[in-house]
């Protein structure tokens, strides 16, 4: 039967395309009907399953993008010129003018300093200010809000938490570590000085305001632990805090962005730049030194101080 | 060509590289950061051999102390730096209450 249809309807579409080359208008294909769609039952979500699946090629995935990494790595380590050699693209007339005339120019026996002060001091300031935008950030997000610590908006869970803090700073309090105790009491001072002469020498020997500023605060840090934050709280509280850093970078912006108005060629403003070699010299290195050392000493031991208490 | 301080950087730099491996591997959290210390004391000391005494400065302050520091204090908040010391003393704590 079906297959008698089958001919009938063949017999028909070839009558009608003879008809259609003969000039009719074209007939109307049957169209076919569409086969209703096997729907794929949905497994449901397995996350054992998943997560068996993920493991399986989580390590080869691994590996192989190490391996990727480390050839491209390594590929790119060896196009790269030797290290010390003389005729490396580095060395170029830039190196050469900062070695010759950087001690004319900027009047600091450190040639380190010299660049990163006064070439580019603006890049130093940038830096500066990422250092106070860190601790902006980890301010708003660790600093312990008085006005919404109230006792009765807390649970039970966080209240139990901070009796447990509370009771085990007085016990540090009170059984300080001997031994931390008697060589913070030593070495701390000994720290906080070399930090200070790091600071004060940048321009003449090794060092500058970001080594010497991060020696002081690690000082400062190790004052903290040994005899507790009651010590570094008498001379260091967010008062303090806040006037150190947002005013040595006011001081280092107003100082360095002169050159915004006197124009580029802010090497020549009538600065005296004193003898080289002596302590007050290197036009405004020594200023600029000192602002950098404080931003940095203050971030750190912020950074220290919110990280262990929530204030500083 | 092998001098002695040829083959003494030599051994820092494998010592770095091991140092570095040994801090991705490690389980416990408390030596991967006393690795991690010991990673950045080389480094000032391969800074040293560079002729850089200041960057050997900062790493010294900032890498060995100041970062290792922050990371003890983490560690310590969430209550990774020792556990057996921890759950005694929310025992201690408990049995205080039970008493009360």
């Amino acid at each position: 039967m079906s297959d008698s249809t089958n001919h009938e309807n063949h017999e028909n579409h070839g009558n009608a395309f003879v008809a259609w080359v003969n000039g009719e208008p074209k007939p109307e294909v049957e169209k076919k009907e569409p086969k209703p769609k096997v729907k794929k039952q949905k497994k449901p979500f397995d996350s054992a399953e998943a997560y068996a699946k993920f493991h399986k090629l989580y390590k080869p995935a691994c590996v192989i993008l190490c391996l990727a990494f480390i050839a491209v790595l390594v590929y790119v380590s060896i196009k790269t010129p030797l290290f010390g050699v003389t005729d490396a693209p580095t060395n170029n007339e830039v190196a050469a003018k900062y070695i010759e005339e950087g001690l004319e120019d900027t009047g600091a026996t450190n040639i380190v300093a010299g660049m990163i002060l006064d070439y580019r001091a603006f890049d130093t300031l940038g830096e500066s200010t990422v250092l106070f935008t860190a601790v902006m950030a980890v301010i708003i997000l660790l600093k312990v809000d008085k006005d919404k610590k109230k006792k009765q908006d807390m649970s039970a869970a966080e209240l139990k938490e901070e009796a447990i803090l509370q009771h085990e700073e007085e016990l540090n309090d009170k059984h300080r570590d001997v031994i931390l105790k008697k060589t913070a009491g030593v070495i701390a001072p000994f720290i906080l000085m070399f930090g200070i002469y790091v600071v004060l020498n940048g321009h003449i020997s090794p060092g500058g305001g970001f080594s010497g500023g991060a020696i002081i605060g690690a000082g400062l840090i190790l004052i903290s632990q040994a005899f507790g934050s009651k010590i570094t709280k008498r001379f260091f509280n967010f008062k303090v805090f806040t006037i150190i850093t947002s005013g040595a970078l006011l001081t280092y912006a107003a100082l360095k962005t002169y050159s915004f108005y006197t124009g580029a060629h802010h090497m020549e403003t009538g600065i005296p730049k004193g003898i080289a070699g002596a302590i007050l010299s290197g036009g405004f290195i020594l200023p600029l030194n000192i602002c950098v050392g404080l931003i940095v000493a203050c971030t750190m031991f912020g950074f220290y101080s919110l990280f262990s208490k929530g204030e500083i | 060509m092998f001098d002695a301080q040829t083959i003494l950087i030599w051994i820092l730099l494998s010592f770095l590289i091991v140092c570095a491996i040994a801090t991705t591997v490690t389980k416990n959290l408390l030596v991967t950061v006393l690795i991690f210390m010991s990673y950045s004391v080389v480094m000032s000391v391969i800074w040293i051999f560079l002729e850089s005494p200041d960057l050997a400065g900062t790493e010294a302050a900032v890498g060995a102390g100041v970062t290792s520091i922050l990371f003890f204090i983490v560690l310590k908040k969430i209550g990774a730096l020792d556990t057996s010391k921890r759950k005694k003393k929310d025992k201690d704590s408990k049995e205080g209450e039970d008493n009360e």
